[in-house]
């Protein structure tokens, strides 16, 4: 029983952060734009975060500076993807690596003084996991229960027909991307702030990858992503539980993030989820093409 | 006054003239047409009223006072809507979901605006369920949707952008019953259209764009359908039925108790038998998605057969469209830029298309350009394809050279059966006519036809007989003189099964 209740204490502590990034990469690609950027949007945010309670001493007030500078970093990355792909209409797919690739490098070298750093001033888990749950609640209801929400689907399943009703597409899918990447800091801070707290470079190890597939494992629904963010949460668990009790070798475990990658997507397959995209997404919005 | 007035606004593109001081004022409480074959300069009209473009030169007015329309927010704003061709919906949303989006009350935008949906919408006589998702309308539904939405925007100029394209007729009298309560209540209508019965049925004034320039403006009393479209086309234009005495003879197609699935996996095509015979031209009139497009995939090789027999000369139609092609049988593809041709791929490529793998185009594994530009060459200028060379890539080309290109495609090996599905959708009369001289010529050499089409002016001129696709069930063929537009209107809808 103790076994059990310590799983899902885990799986909610690897949970939040999937939850967190889940939602944020969701709300972009609820405005049709997809950001493969998380993984490297979440370690700048880690870094930032770690950075700035350092650099300011943990006290209670700086940890909340913290966690918005974490926010702030997230958003400014995802404004590069947002600039590229909207404004310069390139590819999303090859803009989201590369913004993964640029965050995850920038991070470990700006991060290499930290490195090993203790952070003596551990926060509670809690706060942040409820808040994501709340976070989740009020992402579903801005969807569907609100004038801004039905604005952002509506540009996301067919942005010429949000255009020609004089809604602005551009400023909605920037707005989108720009919360999408805070929430990606956020899930960042969380592993830096509350989760090691410390600050290693990879720390990470796939969780945004993760994130993005559940969008897709969810059908793209903030709801649902409490629950898929929980299930994967207790698989990441099970596997740090396996590493430490079997001979199977350490590299076999730390390719099971991206194994999990591949298991997320063939289930949301085999679940028909993919029909669930929003129509526009991954297409650059060019008025006049009708 | 005029409730909107353009002065001379000249709007160009990059080597063309796409308005040319084009002036025209709309009274309130009247139904203005604005006529032009493709390329006339009335959708570039219409993006400038709806604020998609800024015109070059001249003003709009409204209420004799200039505006200045940048956006197509501003145009909304200025009570200017717009119903356009293809509708501007998301699917997936619902009707209400549609209607509330920028104008809904920050909370519960879908659900609070549903009560006056319901009011303007019966108001105007136009019925729609606020619930139901778009992607289960008819195309007449989804119009009314975009209707009310103008409406709902406090619309006094409404711009109807070739509306009826997608309806059947009993649909389009519908929708002129709902213009005219519409001109009733005082608001300005501007219908856009080539059809020219229509815009006799309802217009009060015509308007004709030829060119980027207004070349007629007549009252709809002067206006007879030979003026209009004189003035469309610049030279007379004939109304008869263009087909003469056919030469019927031997059975060809033979289908079976012919039944085939979509690709939903439902079954598309029920039981249908029906002869065709060499030289005859046979119509399929029908609203979109009710067997049409898995017939002539099956008769092309596409689609499998899930029941029943297909024969073509007295053998069995070989299952794969490369065999289907060299036994005769050419196809007019539905979707000319995507499934006719390969848009990045140029004229002359897409020319030797079915026949690039063969002498004289190639010699083994090599190709002979010379050899191939030469055909290219020939076949432009039979066709009279309007390209600017033959390495332009086919996605540059209008509609109806697209069109052109294909039939010198596929018409040239003399095939036996020619599957023509909407050959002459959005083209305009000069290209319409070319093409169903083409089909006509080659009926007279022997070949059949079989003739797709929502059209049914186009499917009353040419056919022999007409069968009528409705739910997966082929209702006739009937001669074509034992039905009416109104018998098939109703047919189409199931009103008479």
């Amino acid at each position: 029983m103790e076994e059990v209740l310590n799983a899902l204490a885990r799986a909610l502590s690897f949970g939040t952060p999937l939850l967190m990034a889940c939602l944020g990469a969701l709300l972009n690609e609820r405005a049709g734009v997809v950001n493969l950027g998380v993984e490297g949007m979440m370690a700048l945010g880690a870094l930032a975060g770690f950075a700035v309670a350092f650099g300011s001493g943990v006290g209670d007030g700086s940890l909340w500076l913290a966690v918005l500078a974490a926010m702030l970093v997230g958003a400014l990355a995802a404004l590069v993807h947002a600039f590229v792909t909207i404004t310069l209409q390139a590819n999303q797919f090859v803009a989201g690596l590369s913004l993964t690739m640029l965050g995850l490098g920038a991070a470990g070298l700006l991060g290499k003084r930290f490195e090993g750093q203790p952070l003596f001033n551990q926060p509670p888990e809690w706060p942040f996991t409820l808040g994501a749950i709340a976070l989740a609640l009020l992402l579903g209801f801005i969807l569907y229960g609100t004038r801004l929400g039905l604005t952002l689907r509506s540009v996301g399943e067919n942005p010429a027909a949000a255009d020609l009703l004089g809604l602005d597409v551009v400023g909605v899918r920037y707005a989108a991307v720009a919360a999408g990447g805070a929430l990606a800091g956020l899930a960042g801070a969380y592993l830096s702030l509350v989760y090691r707290p410390s600050w290693t470079d990879g720390m990470t190890a796939g969780l945004g990858w993760i994130a993005v597939a559940l969008v897709i494992f969810v059908g793209w629904s903030p709801l649902r992503a409490i629950f898929g963010a929980v299930f994967f949460g207790l698989l990441y668990y099970l596997q740090f539980r396996l590493q430490g009790q079997s001979a199977i070798p350490s590299e076999v475990f730390a390719s099971l993030p991206y194994l999990l990658v591949i298991l997320v997507l063939a289930l949301s397959g085999l679940r028909g989820q993919q029909g669930n995209a929003p129509e526009a997404l991954g297409k650059p919005y060019r008025r006049g093409e009708r | 006054m005029p409730l909107l007035q353009l002065k001379h606004i000249t709007k160009r593109f990059p080597g063309v003239l796409a308005n040319d001081r084009v002036s025209l004022e709309v009274f309130p409480g009247e139904v203005l047409a604005l006529l032009g074959e493709n390329g006339a300069g009335k959708s570039t009209l219409v993006s400038i009223l709806y604020g998609l473009y800024r015109p070059d030169e001249g003003e709009i007015l409204l209420e004799g006072q200039p505006v200045r329309i940048a956006s197509p927010g501003d145009a909304l704003k200025a009570g200017i809507g717009l119903v356009p061709q293809h509708p501007t919906l998301v699917s997936r949303h619902t009707v209400a979901e549609n209607l509330a989006l920028g104008i809904g009350t920050p909370l519960l935008p879908a659900q609070r605006i549903a009560p006056l949906i319901e009011r303007v919408a019966q108001g105007f006589g136009l019925q729609i369920d606020p619930k139901a998702p778009v992607y289960t309308l008819s195309p007449g539904e989804k119009q009314r949707v975009e209707i009310v939405r103008a409406l709902l925007r406090g619309a006094r100029v409404l711009i109807l952008d070739e509306p009826t394209s997608v309806l059947t007729p009993q649909e389009a009298e519908a929708l002129f019953r709902v213009m005219r309560e519409l001109r009733a209540a005082g608001k300005s209508l501007i219908f856009i259209s080539h059809k020219l019965e229509e815009v006799l049925a309802i217009a009060d004034r015509c308007v004709v764009l030829r060119r980027g320039q207004v070349v007629g403006h007549l009252p709809r009393a002067e206006a007879s359908q030979a003026r209009l479209a004189e003035l469309m086309v610049g030279r007379s234009v004939s109304f008869a039925r263009k087909r003469g005495a056919p030469r019927i003879g031997e059975v060809l197609l033979q289908v079976r108790d012919l039944s085939a699935r979509s690709s939903r996996d439902l079954l598309a095509l029920k039981g249908v038998s029906f002869e065709l015979r060499s030289g005859e031209v046979l119509g399929i009139a029908g609203v979109a998605g009710n067997g049409q497009s898995e017939l002539v995939e099956v008769l092309s090789g596409l689609r499998t057969i899930e029941q029943g027999t297909v024969q073509l000369a007295g053998a069995p139609l070989p299952s794969d469209p490369a065999r289907v092609f060299a036994r005769g049988v050419a196809h007019i593809p539905e979707d000319r830029i995507r499934m006719g041709t390969v848009p990045s791929m140029s004229v002359a490529e897409n020319l030797a298309l079915r026949s690039f793998d063969r002498p004289p185009l190639s010699r083994g594994f090599v190709l002979r350009p010379a050899a191939w530009l030469a055909q290219a060459q020939a076949q432009v200028q039979a066709y009279a394809v309007a390209t600017p060379s033959l390495h332009t890539p086919t996605r540059l080309l209008s509609g109806g050279n697209i069109q052109k290109v294909i039939l010198a495609r596929e018409l040239a090996g003399r095939p036996r059966l020619i599957l023509a599905v909407h050959p002459t959708y959005g083209l305009d009369i000069g290209a319409t006519e070319q093409v169903h001289r083409v089909l006509l010529e080659k009926t007279d050499q022997g070949a059949a036809v079989l003739l797709v089409s929502e059209d049914l002016e186009e499917l009353l001129s040419l056919s022999d007989r007409i069968g009528v696709l409705y739910q997966g069930r082929l209702l006739g063929p009937y001669p074509v003189e034992a039905v009416s537009r109104e018998r098939l209107g109703l047919l189409m809808t199931g009103g008479l099964a």
